[in-house]
C-alpha cells in the first residue's frame, strides 16, 4: 500500500513534468504548424543553466530564473532566426532543420560543460522529508515540484482559456488565416507562443536536474516520450497534451514498480525480472498502439 | 542537358564504387576498403528509405531499427551456433545465405507490424509514431541482457558465405556492393512499375488516388515492408562489417542520420541517396577526425540542407526545379 501511494506520487509528478514539455509542444504544432524536434534541447539547455548557475553562485534558488532566462532567450532568438522560415516548409525540413538543432546544442553542451553529467543541490529548505502518512516519508523536494508543476497548469488554463493572448492561441490553431485577416499580428504571435514553449521546457527541465542527473542526450528521450503523450492526446489539443501525461506517466511509472512484480505470479525470479523490465521500458508505446487502433488521431483530436 | 549530366553523375559513382578495390593499395588499403563499405551499407539503407521518404512522402523517423533488427539476427544466430545453446529447438546458423535471408524476413515482419498500425496515420503523427516504435524496439534490445543489453553482442567471426570464410575485405566490399546492386536493381523495377506509379501517385494526391478505386494504405503498407527488408539486410552486412551488433544500430539519432543521406544525396532519385551516404561519411569522418566536438560544426551543416539544399546534391547536379 505504501509503495502504491509512493508510486502514484511519483507517477503524477513525471505526469507533470511531461505536461510541461507536452503543452508547449502541441502548442507551437497546433499554432504554426511546425514540429519541433529541437523541443527536448530547450529542456536540457533549462537544466544546464539551473545546475551551472546553481553551482557557481552557490545558491540553488537562482537556478530557476536563470533556467527560464536562458530556454526563453534561446526560445526567441530560435523562432526568429531559424524556425520561422520553416513555417512554409514541409515536415521533412522541419525535421532536419530541427535535427540539425539538436546536434548542434548536444555538441555545444559537450564542448562547454563536458560529457560527464552533472549534479544541481536542492535547495536546503527543500531537501528534507514530509511524512505524507504516518510512516511514508516522502521527499520534500518532490511535494514541491509537484505543487510547481500543478499551478503552472492552472495557470497556463487561465492563459489560454480566459485571456486575450489565450483567445488569440485558440483561434490560431482553429483558422490561422482569419486571424491574420481580422488584424493580428501573426509572427509576434507565434514569437510569444514559441517562447512561452520553449520556457515551460525550460522549467521542465530545471525542476528535474536535482532528481535526475543532468547530461547531454537527457532532452532526447524526454522529448520521445513527450510525442507519446500527444499523440496519444491528440495533437494540437491543451486537454489531450493534460490527459495524455497523465496516462503515460501513470503507466511508465507503475509499469516500472509493478511490471516485474506481476511477472513473478507466473515466471520463475530471473526471467521474470528480465522480462518485466523489457515490458516496462515499452509500456508506454504499447498504450500507445491501444490508443492508435481506437483512435487514429488521438483521444482528444482537434480539427477535422 | 540536365538528363545527362545527372547521367554522368550515376556513371562517376559506379565506376568509382567499383574502382575502390583496386585503387586501395596505393590510397590507404584496407582503411579505404572498410569505409568504402560503410558507404555501400548506409547506401542500401538510404536507398530504402527513399522508398518511403522520397517516393511515396511517408517521412519514417524510425528507420535504424529495422538495420539494427537486421543486424541482431545475425549476430544472435551466430550467437547461439557458437555457444552451443539452441534457440527454440533451432541450433543457429553462421550461414549468410540462411541468415541474411532471415534478418531481411525479422525485419519486414517487424516493419510489417510496426507499419500496419503507423500507416493508420499521416503527416506529422506518422514521424511521431514511427520514432516512438523504433525506441520501444532500442528498449526491448537494451533490456534483453541475455544478448548483452546495453553493451551489444559480439560476433566471433563474419558469416561464411556459401560455406566460404569471408576474411578478406575486399571480397567482403564485392559481397556489399553486389546487394547494393540488387537493391538497385530492385528499387528500379518497382519505381517503374504499376507499383510504384500509384505510391507517387498517392504522395501527390491521396484522395485522387482513392477515387481512382486503389487502397492507398496496401501499396503504402508494402513499402514500408519492403523498405524494412533492405534495411535489414543492410543490418546484417553491418553487422558482419564490425562483427558486432547493438543497441546503438537502432538509436534515433542513427534514423536521423539516415533521413539526412537521404535528404543531402537528393530524394526520390535513384542514386541521389547512394551519393548522400557518401557524402554524409565523407564529412563526418573528416569532422570528427579535425575535432572532438564535430557535432557543433556538423549540425549547423545539416539545418543549412534542410534550409537551402532540400533537393541534395543530385539536385543541384541536375539543376533547375522539377
Amino acid at each position: 500500500m505504501q509503495l502504491l501511494i509512493e508510486q502514484l506520487l511519483n507517477g503524477l509528478q513525471l505526469s507533470l513534468t511531461l505536461f510541461l514539455l507536452a503543452a508547449g509542444l502541441t502548442l507551437v504544432f497546433g499554432i504554426m504548424g511546425v514540429i519541433n524536434l529541437a523541443h527536448g534541447s530547450l529542456y536540457m539547455l533549462g537544466a544546464y543553466a539551473g545546475a551551472s548557475v546553481a553551482a557557481k553562485l552557490g545558491n540553488p534558488w537562482m537556478a530557476l530564473p536563470s533556467a527560464l532566462l536562458a530556454s526563453a532567450l534561446v526560445g526567441i532568438v530560435m523562432e526568429y532566426l531559424i524556425v520561422r522560415p520553416l513555417y512554409a516548409r514541409d515536415h521533412l525540413a522541419q525535421v532536419l532543420a530541427t535535427f540539425g538543432l539538436i546536434l548542434f546544442f548536444n555538441g555545444f553542451i559537450a564542448w562547454a560543460v563536458g560529457r560527464p553529467p552533472i549534479m544541481m543541490d536542492t535547495p536546503a529548505a527543500l531537501s528534507g522529508f514530509i511524512e505524507i502518512l504516518p510512516g511514508l516519508p516522502y521527499p520534500t523536494y518532490r511535494l514541491a515540484v509537484m505543487g510547481a508543476g500543478v499551478c503552472v497548469a492552472l495557470g497556463l488554463w487561465y492563459i489560454i482559456a480566459r485571456t486575450r493572448l489565450g483567445m488569440l492561441i485558440r483561434a490560431g490553431s482553429d483558422k490561422r488565416d482569419m486571424v491574420e485577416a481580422l488584424g493580428v499580428n501573426i509572427a509576434v504571435l507565434f514569437t510569444l507562443v514559441f517562447g512561452l514553449g520553449a520556457l515551460l521546457a525550460g522549467l521542465a527541465g530545471v525542476m528535474v536536474a536535482p532528481i535526475r542527473s543532468v547530461q547531454v542526450g537527457m532532452g532526447e528521450q524526454v522529448l520521445i516520450t513527450t510525442f507519446v503523450v500527444i499523440v496519444v492526446g491528440g495533437i494540437g489539443s491543451i486537454r489531450g497534451a493534460f490527459i495524455g501525461s497523465l496516462l503515460i506517466g501513470m503507466c511508465d511509472t507503475l509499469g516500472r514498480a509493478y511490471a516485474p512484480i506481476l511477472l513473478k505470479l507466473w515466471l520463475s525470479g530471473s526471467i521474470a525480472d528480465g522480462f518485466g523490465a523489457a515490458l516496462a521500458s515499452i509500456m508506454i508505446y504499447l498504450v500507445m498502439a491501444i490508443v492508435l487502433i481506437v483512435k487514429p488521431r488521438g483521444l482528444f483530436p482537434v480539427g477535422g | 542537358m540536365g538528363l545527362n549530366r545527372s547521367t554522368l553523375l550515376a556513371f562517376l559513382l559506379i565506376a568509382a564504387l567499383i574502382a575502390v578495390p583496386f585503387a586501395a593499395p596505393y590510397i590507404g588499403g584496407n582503411y579505404i576498403i572498410t569505409q568504402a563499405t560503410r558507404v555501400v551499407i548506409f547506401g542500401i539503407v538510404a536507398l530504402s528509405l527513399d522508398l518511403l521518404i522520397g517516393r511515396s512522402n511517408l517521412v519514417s523517423f524510425g528507420h535504424a531499427a529495422y538495420f539494427g533488427l537486421g543486424g541482431y539476427v545475425v549476430a544472435i544466430a551466430s550467437f547461439h551456433l557458437a555457444n552451443d545453446i539452441p534457440l527454440l529447438g533451432w541450433a543457429g546458423s553462421n550461414e549468410a545465405l540462411v541468415v541474411w535471408p532471415l534478418a531481411m524476413l525479422v525485419s519486414g515482419l517487424a516493419a510489417l507490424v510496426v507499419g500496419a498500425l503507423c500507416l493508420r496515420t499521416s503527416g506529422v503523427y506518422f514521424i511521431m509514431i514511427t520514432l516512438a516504435f523504433a525506441q520501444m524496439i532500442y528498449f526491448i534490445f537494451v533490456a534483453l541482457k541475455f544478448y548483452g543489453g546495453d553493451d551489444g553482442l559480439s560476433m566471433r567471426s563474419r558469416n561464411l558465405f556459401a560455406g566460404e570464410r569471408i576474411t578478406n575485405a575486399t571480397t567482403f566490399y564485392w559481397i556489399c556492393l553486389g546487394a547494393l546492386a540488387l537493391c538497385l536493381l530492385v528499387q528500379w523495377r518497382l519505381i517503374v512499375s504499376r507499383f510504384g506509379r500509384v505510391l507517387s501517385g498517392g504522395a501527390a494526391n491521396e484522395r485522387r488516388m482513392a477515387a481512382m478505386g486503389y487502397s492507398i494504405y496496401a501499396y503504402r503498407l508494402v513499402a514500408f515492408v519492403i523498405a524494412g527488408m533492405m534495411a535489414g539486410l543492410a543490418g546484417a552486412l553491418y553487422a558482419n562489417l564490425n562483427r558486432f551488433a547493438s543497441p546503438d544500430m537502432m538509436s534515433w539519432l542513427l534514423s536521423g542520420e539516415f533521413m539526412v543521406m537521404v535528404i543531402m544525396g537528393g530524394v526520390a532519385s535513384l542514386f541521389g541517396p547512394i551519393i548522400g551516404a557518401a557524402v554524409f561519411l565523407l564529412v563526418e569522418t573528416s569532422l570528427s577526425g579535425a575535432t572532438e566536438h564535430w557535432q557543433i560544426f556538423f549540425g549547423p551543416f545539416v539545418l543549412l540542407i534542410a534550409l537551402y539544399a532540400p533537393r541534395g546534391v543530385w539536385g543541384l547536379v541536375r539543376g533547375g526545379g522539377k
